[in-house]
């Protein structure tokens, strides 16, 4: 058999496989925070919470009204976007014209209240959630079993990441958006209604937290403490990826996930620090990040 | 001037320490410190806490005519942060004793402080043997399991049915070493195989990638050397990577009734697991768990029931001894039978050790299951005196004198 540093090739292609399946997460999850702090430059510290909330709704969708998993992937994170624009429309706004910091404190609170309520409501250890009955099973891929579920996960992220980019930067709302954030005096002064443009940004980013939290629910448990667990590896990834730059969010989502699943297998006790050694050695050399433009 | 400074603190000291019968301060305060916001806040946390408070007033709230208070605190299962407060539990607040300790490490750090101010702990959330081995403590006591009762227990139970093969997926600390050590060497005696191990850090979410390692590693059995949330998520993702259906079989060797009502009967029916303690095994610890149930929303496992027998004993003690000074008590806690609803007939051996039957339960399927949190059937009774290391062989230094 062939093998690699002592590692047969068959393994290291499904442990490949597996790095991919989560850097996806990782994707969606940079994708909406660069968006956010692109546009809005908010540093938004409840990304992790809106993601927990993506899969609790879906949980909760399921328990007390029996809605399967396919309705929840639109309802919850519409849901949360909501929750997003409200949050954005009366609390968050008032806070554009200070410091970026105090945006960040803002949002960290929001979050540790967030995870505090449902810790105290549904308990630290998980919620189980079932894997659609469609996604149920796995291929035999040859060099490993691939779960069909995961395979799904990762071409619907892929997908998702790649019409929010081309919302962005190819269509008329997209330049807005951008206008909006470069110059929104001029912007307002040609009618369009800016403030409502960035409340659409802030859903937007907490509709796509979400839909991850969805996501994620049929692999890991319901957890209160999901988005907490992968917050700080989340802001890892857009700041090797460059702050603000959405395609170097995305980018930098799948590298990083491969980087830590080849550290699994060489270096497990490293492979929760691996990330951070990368986003160190980034910013020493590439202070911009890989994809970000010097400011 | 420094003197007289010296003579005083020499007179404190004489008096703090000449311990006088009766309670040194007016109060016997218990510290149930333990995770109340990480991966193992179901398996002890806020419900410890809950069923100290419970064993304070099924005892009358007094003891030797004070009143018992319970303090209670969350070490977010960091070392440091736990002997902090642990320093400043004993330096200011006069607390007498600390109980429950849930996560090895943390309890290591915080018995040997202990020792060092001997104050009496009492562990019932920490697994290692180690406590009560080499790091044994005069004041230190490990009441409800430990990683040796868990390899006999879930480990022998598997290699009776054939796993003689073994692949570890190892909690990255104290904890997890001893658990992989103790059931692997049970293996080994046992004429079985360890093939290899892998050791993931505590709080992993995703162990796809560790899953894969042990699928290919050919290995009868995977033993999951971890806890709370960790082997939840484990065994809920074997399943989805088809690991069962391949042939290979898990071994969740720390699981209690906290993790199966997380996971849903559906994912873990047929597990077999260790504890001290099921709920629903006699009357009486229904009749507890229903009591306990009403409190916090859920059944006790062998952590929450160990720490209100645990907490009950203390009190007993200071009642025999007449005092609250840690040297009479500890020499009490030694000598009495240990009979409550957690422990019938326990006895606590020369290294702190309380040895008492453990059960060897199997998680049943959904349709078996009639009420809720119905969810064991008692497959075996493992004499205390098998399910633990026979003191002598523990290497505490306390055994030989």
């Amino acid at each position: 058999m062939t093998t690699i540093f002592g590692i047969p090739l068959q393994a290291l292609l499904g442990q490949l496989l597996i790095g991919l399946i989560n850097g996806s997460f990782y994707a969606l999850l940079s994708l909406g925070l660069a968006i956010i702090f692109g546009l809005l430059r908010v540093i938004n510290f409840a990304h992790g919470a809106q993601y927990m909330l993506g899969a609790f709704i879906a949980w909760l969708l399921l328990a007390h009204f029996g809605i399967g998993y396919w309705p929840a992937l639109i309802l919850a994170p519409l849901l949360v976007g909501l929750i997003g624009a409200i949050i954005e429309c009366t609390m968050l706004r008032r806070l554009y014209s200070l410091d970026p910091l105090y945006g960040l404190l803002f949002t960290f609170g929001l979050a540790l209240t967030i995870e505090g309520t449902f810790r105290y409501l549904y308990g630290a250890s998980g919620q189980p959630y079932a894997t659609p009955a469609l996604l149920t099973g796995g291929a035999n891929l040859g060099f490993m079993f691939l779960p069909i579920y995961r395979g799904w996960a990762i071409v619907f992220s892929l997908f998702i990441c790649i019409g929010t980019w081309l919302l962005i930067e190819k269509t008329k709302l997209g330049s807005y958006l951008r206008a909006a954030t470069e110059n929104p005096v001029l912007v307002q002064s040609f009618g369009i209604n800016v403030p409502l443009l960035l409340t659409l940004t802030y859903g937007l980013g907490a509709t796509l937290a979400a839909l991850a939290g969805v996501l994620a629910a049929p692999i890991y448990q319901v957890s209160p403490l999901m988005g907490s667990n992968i917050i700080i590896v989340v802001f890892a990834v857009v700041v090797v990826g460059g702050m603000g730059s959405i395609m170097g969010a995305i980018v930098t989502g799948y590298l990083l996930g491969v980087a830590e699943g080849l550290t699994k297998v060489f270096y497990p006790e490293a492979s929760n620090i691996v990330i951070f050694v990368i986003m160190a050695i980034v910013l020493l050399l590439r202070p911009a990040g890989l994809f970000g433009r010097d400011a | 001037m420094h003197k007289k400074l010296i003579a005083t603190l020499a007179m404190v000291l004489a008096s703090s320490t000449a311990a006088m019968a009766g309670a040194s301060d007016g109060k016997i305060k218990i510290g149930i410190l333990n995770d109340q916001s990480g991966v193992y806040a179901d398996f002890g946390g806020k419900s410890s806490y809950e069923a100290a408070l419970m064993a304070v007033e099924d005892f009358g709230g007094k003891v030797l005519g004070v009143p018992v208070e319970v303090v209670t605190a969350d070490h977010q299962n960091k070392p440091d942060i736990a002997s902090n407060i642990a320093r400043q539990w004993y330096d200011t607040e006069e607390v007498d004793s600390i109980m429950e300790l849930t996560s090895s490490s943390v309890a290591l750090a915080v018995q040997a402080l202990s020792k060092e101010k001997k104050r009496i702990t009492i562990n019932t959330g920490a697994a290692t043997t180690e406590l009560t081995g080499k790091q044994c403590s005069p004041y230190g006591f490990h009441w409800a399991y430990d990683t040796h009762a868990l390899a006999v227990g879930t480990g022998g139970a598997l290699v009776k049915q054939g796993g003689d093969s073994w692949f570890f997926l190892t909690a990255d600390y104290a904890f997890g070493y001893s658990l992989e050590e103790n059931t692997g060497n049970y293996v080994k005696e046992n004429g079985g195989t360890v093939v290899g191990a892998v050791r993931h850090p505590l709080a992993t979410t995703d162990f796809s990638s560790f899953l894969l390692q042990a699928q290919s590693s050919g290995a009868k059995v995977i033993g999951l050397a971890n806890a709370g949330l960790d082997t939840s998520n484990a065994i809920k993702q074997a399943a989805e990577f088809g690991i069962v259906q391949g042939g290979q079989r898990l071994a969740a060797l720390l699981f209690t009734l906290a993790e199966v009502h997380g996971l849903g009967l559906e994912a873990a029916q047929g597990l077999t697991l260790t504890e001290g303690f099921y709920w629903n095994r006699n009357e009486e610890s229904a009749k507890f768990g229903k009591r306990f149930m009403e409190r916090t929303g859920k059944m006790p496992n062998m952590v929450h029931a160990g720490t209100y027998s645990a907490v009950t004993q203390y009190l007993k003690a200071i009642e025999k001894a007449g005092t609250d000074d840690a040297d009479a008590v500890s020499k009490e806690l030694h000598a009495m039978p240990v009979n409550d609803v957690f422990a019938q007939n326990g006895t606590v051996a020369p290294n702190g050790r309380m040895i008492h039957d453990m059960y060897l339960l199997e998680v049943k399927k959904p349709e078996e299951s009639k009420e809720p949190w119905d969810y064991f059937k008692v497959l075996a009774t493992i004499p205390g005196k098998e399910a633990f290391i026979d003191p002598a062989q523990s290497g505490c230094e306390l055994v030989k004198s």
